[in-house]
This record gives structure tokens, sequence and C-alpha cells, in this order.
């Protein structure tokens, strides 16, 4: 019936017309010390929590509560994160290396192939069950298949952390396309737009926002991708650290491996956050406080 | 202007110049696998060159449709479509559309949005800026122009998705309930600035509207549709002249009958409006 194909999912935001302010918003950009104090006024509940549990690690361990070669001591764990600092890095950068190129390869491949789903119905009936059929099959089983495939190296880690932080990605920008105002997609047709200058001026830059909560869950997912890579049979990077300090009952080694991994997907996760504070300026201010959630 | 629109209206149907827009015994079915609507039948208007007309009727009467035929964005399932003379086949550039949610991309500051309409069609960038800049004046937006959609009241917003609809001097504008959204003051503002613009601009205007003050106080012809199948019930003369002051005309006698009329016509279609 339409000429043109819209979208069959209604528009999730829609600029609310009605009863906005009157007149311009306060647009002027708070300053540095600001913006530090703030941060910190938002951040000081998550630390303090973060803190306790230290301090209750601290006190378990300081109580003989658990034998230490069950759960080591801060001190002792900090120690060798101190002692072994070269060792952990280079570990450490292993890991951060593979999450990368596979947090990368995730991103492209999935942003495509939500592309084309969204243009083609035939391909997302086609690919649909296959994703959803990839994405049940717990990595951590076919994991091994990839060793035996691809070798010890770096290859097999890469493709466990794109398999796992792809699916995220593709939901979240099929969403993100499919949510795109209908009626300003029939506005660009009577503008004499092609699909590609629609796609490039409106749909792509509309589902920005919903692609960025999907690439926070894929960035931290593809940390325990690799990981789980390296759990099957590496040489190198953190979850093989952890492998072999699990064998020698090297407890503070598998605490400082374990602190390690945490502390990458948290930075990755904050750094996507950035880009998207950056890059989406208009969704952030519209967003206001309101809490990221993952799902 | 005026006569010249009577005369036009008048001979509309047989040759001459064509009418701007000529919908021609057209009906719209919406299949899908679950229900079977038939939104028009026998919907047949025509309008002329200049001339501003109003379109109300009960919710649901498919006057949104009507919009969309005559833009090209929904093809008829029988009877024809002509702008200016030719068959409207797919999505026409050659007019203006107006929805009532402003549809702005956030992303945008309100000249960037307004401009959004030159980009997509190529136009000389100088050129647009410069009409951009007129329409901004035009329409009270002087000192928004920076700002972001959700920075902007309902009525800026609406006044932004004018002007970007305005851009390109369309010879047809097309309008869909636009200021539905907005409360009743601002939306007296915006009829004063609409019927200001059309006299100005000399564009020939399709407004669809729930408020029959609105369609009364803007345009030369209202039509009164039915409720779904949706057909014109009636097309309503308003012997007003084009230049309207808005207090006076709410107390002339022909602003009360033409509305008295509608409302009754209305509330024969729909029971309640
Ligand atoms: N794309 C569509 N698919 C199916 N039914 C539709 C579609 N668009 C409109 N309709 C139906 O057609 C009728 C007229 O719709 P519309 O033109 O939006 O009415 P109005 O604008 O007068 O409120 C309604 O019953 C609506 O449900
Ligand atoms: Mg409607």
């Amino acid at each position: 019936m339409e000429h043109g194909r819209t979208p069959t999912v209604p528009a999730a935001s829609a600029a609310g017309a009605g009863n906005g302010v009157a007149g311009v918003a306060e647009r002027a950009r708070p300053g540095i010390a600001d913006r530090a104090l703030e941060t910190l006024a938002r951040s000081w509940r998550p630390l303090a929590l973060l803190v306790a549990c230290f301090a209750v690690w601290w006190a378990v361990s300081a109580a003989r509560l658990v034998e230490p070669y069950l759960v080591p001591s801060p001190g002792s764990t900090l120690q060798v994160m101190r002692d072994k600092a070269g060792y952990i890095w280079h570990h450490g950068w292993v890991t951060t290396y593979e999450t990368l190129l596979g947090f990368a390869i995730a991103v492209a491949v999935g942003v495509l192939a939500a592309v084309i789903m969204v243009y083609s119905s035939t391909v997302e009936k086609t690919l649909y069950p296959v994703l959803l059929f990839a994405q049940v099959i717990p990595k951590i089983a076919i994991a091994p298949l990839f060793i035996v495939w691809l070798g010890f190296g770096i290859a097999p880690k890469i493709v466990v952390a794109v398999l796992i932080a792809f699916f995220p990605v593709v939901i979240s920008m099929v969403t993100g396309l499919k949510s795109v105002d209908p009626e300003m997609v029939q506005l660009s047709a009577t503008m004499g737009a092609g699909p590609l200058q629609t796609f490039v001026k409106i749909r792509f830059p509309a589902s920005l926002p919903h692609l960025f909560s999907g690439l926070k869950v894929a960035v931290t997912l593809a940390v325990t991708g690799a990981v789980v890579g390296e759990f099957v049979g590496a040489n190198e990077g953190l979850g093989f650290v952890i492998l072999q300090a699990n064998g020698n009952l090297d407890t503070p080694m598998l605490f400082a491996g374990l602190i390690v991994m945490s502390l990458i997907g948290v930075v990755l996760f904050l750094l996507v956050e950035i880009a998207e504070k950056l890059l989406l300026p208009w969704h952030a201010s519209r967003r206001g406080d309101a809490v990221t959630t993952t799902y | 202007m005026n006569e010249e629109v009577e005369q036009t209206v008048a001979l509309a149907e047989g040759g001459g110049d064509a009418a701007a827009v000529d919908v021609d015994d057209v009906a719209v079915r919406f299949r899908t696998r679950k229900k079977d609507v038939l939104a028009l039948r026998q919907v047949s208007l025509s309008v002329a060159t200049g001339e501003f007309v109003a379109i109300v009727g009960p919710s649901g009467c498919g006057k949104s449709t009507l919009l969309k035929l005559v833009a090209g964005l929904l093809k008829p399932s029988s009877g024809a479509v002509r702008l200016h003379g030719d068959a409207v086949t797919g999505p026409r550039r050659d007019i203006g559309y107006v929805f009532q949610r402003a549809a702005l991309l956030e992303w945008r500051s309100a000249r960037r949005n307004i401009l959004l309409q030159a980009e997509m069609r190529h136009m000389p960038s100088a050129a647009a800026r410069k009409r951009a800049d007129e329409l901004i004046d035009m329409t009270g937006l002087r000192g928004f122009e920076d700002a972001y959609p959700h920075e902007l009241s309902g009525g800026m917003q609406q006044r932004v998705a004018l002007c970007r609809a305005l851009l390109h001097r369309p010879p047809v504008l097309l309008m869909d309930e636009p200021f539905g959204a907005l409360d009743a003051l601002t939306r007296e503002q915006m009829n004063i600035e609409l019927n200001r613009i059309w006299r100005e601009t000399g564009t020939t205007v399709l407004l669809v509207t729930h408020s029959i003050a609105e369609a009364v106080y803007l345009a030369n012809r209202v039509v009164v549709m039915s409720a779904r199948p949706g057909t014109v019930t009636e097309i309503i003369d308003v012997a007003l002249p084009a230049e309207r002051d808005y207090a006076e005309t709410m107390g002339l006698e022909e602003f009360s009958s033409a509305t008295t009329r509608i409302r009754r016509l209305l509330g024969a279609a729909s029971g309640a409006e």
C-alpha cells in the first residue's frame, strides 16, 4: 500500500511537543571544577560501596574466618600486584587487546548485519533464527572447537569475544533503526530524499542512542569472551594467569587477576559512555540524569 | 487574489489551468492480515491555486490518509489524485508537509532542522540560508535559531517545522493537525501567524484540524467529513475576507453561522467530536 517502506515499530521517542519550556534553557557549559564536583557527587555512593566491600574482605581475612589459601588478604593481593606488576601488565594488555579487537569486529559486523536486516525482511527472517541459535549456544562449550580450528594464538579468543559481543550490538542497532519516527521517514520522502540520504541524515543518527546502550553491554561481554577463550587454551592473557594461579593454589595472584579483569571491563565501559556523551550530547542532555540501564 | 480563487474553484473540473490539488473519486482500503479497513470512499475534492482549505471530521475518518494521498505517501485503492494537473504516483517533492508532532531531528539546532529541507534537495546553500533567515523572522523564531528541539516550547517546535515545510517555497502546503498539541493561547497566535504567512506566500494550503474555530478562521472553504469510511459530507464556503483580525472575526455573523453549521454536521456524523 505505502510507496515507501515505513518501519513497523512505532517511534519510541517522539519529540515531545506540547508543554516544553518556553524559551531557550540554560546552555552554558559548566566549568571543569563544577563537573568534577558533580562527578564526585554522583559517584560517591558506588565508591563507598566498593570501599565497604574491601573493608569486609579485609575484616574476613584479618579475623581469619577463612583460611588464607581460600581467601587471601587484601594486603597480600596488593603485594602480588606490586611485585608482579610487569607480569600482570603484560597479560592484562593481551586480554585488553583481544577484547578490543573482538569488540571492534563485533560492532562492525553487528551494525552491518542490523542495517541489512532492517532493509531486507527476507534477510531478517533468514538471519534472525541463526543469530538466536548462535546466541543461545554456550560459548564456553564451543570455545574448544575454535582452539582445534584456529590454534592456541589470539584468533580463537577474538572469535569467542566477537560471538559473545555481537548479539547485543545487532539487537540494539535493529531496535534503533526501527524506532525511527515513521513520520520523519515520510517527511524525508517529501523532501525528495533517497534511501541513502534518509539513512545517513535520519535513520542512522536516530539509532545511535539505542546502539550505544548495546555497545555498553557488548564491551563488557567482550572481556568475558576473551577470558573464556583464554581459559580453554592459552599461554597468555588474564584467563591464563587465573588458571595458572588456580593450579598453583596461588590465591593472591588469582584475586589480582580477577581484579584487573574487572578493572578492564569497567574502564572500557566508561570509555564507551564517554564516547556516547561526546558523540550524542543532544541525547545525554535530553535524558538528563536518568540512570543508564543495562539488560 | 481571492476573486481569482473563487473562479478557479468553480472551473476546477473543466480544463483551463488545472487545480492545485485534485482528488477524484478516491477510495483507500487498508488491508492487513488481521483487518480490512475502508478508510476513505468516494472522496472528491478540488482545491484551487492559492486557496486555503480546512478539513474537519471525526477521529479516524481518514483525514491524515487524505493528506498522505495528496503527498503521494499513499496510493489510492481506486480513483486518482492530481497535483497541478499531473497524476500523483509517488512521494511528491513539490509540497511542504507539517505533522502534529513537529518531527524534528533532536541532534540538529532549529536552523539546521529547517535547512534539512535544503540539504535533502541539494539547494544552493547560500540561497537556502537566506531563505531560512527570512522564515525565521517571519515566524518569530529569531533568537532561537541555535536552540535544540528539547530546548524549545511546543509552539516554537511547530514554528520550526513550519519553516522547514516552507523553505523550498512549495506551491502546496499540507498540514495535519499542526497545532493540535498546543495550548489554546499559543494556538490562537499560530493561527494568526498562519493566516499572515498564507497571505504573504500565496501558497495553497490543506489543513486538517480538530478545531472548528481554527478551520473557519483560516480557510476559504471547510471540508466536513463523515465518520469511517470517510467521505465528504459537505463543503462550507467561508465568506470572510483573506485578511482576518482574530477577535473581530470571532464576532462576525458569517463566522458564527459557519461554525454552527459545521458543528451540526459533525454532530450528525459522529454524535460527538
Ligand atoms: N497504515 C495503516 N494501516 C492500516 N490502517 C490504517 C493505516 N493508516 C490509517 N489506518 C486506518 O485508517 C483510518 C483512517 O486513519 P487516519 O487517516 O489516520 O484518520 P484521521 O487522521 O482522520 O484520524 C483509521 O481507522 C486507521 O486505523
Ligand atoms: Mg490524523
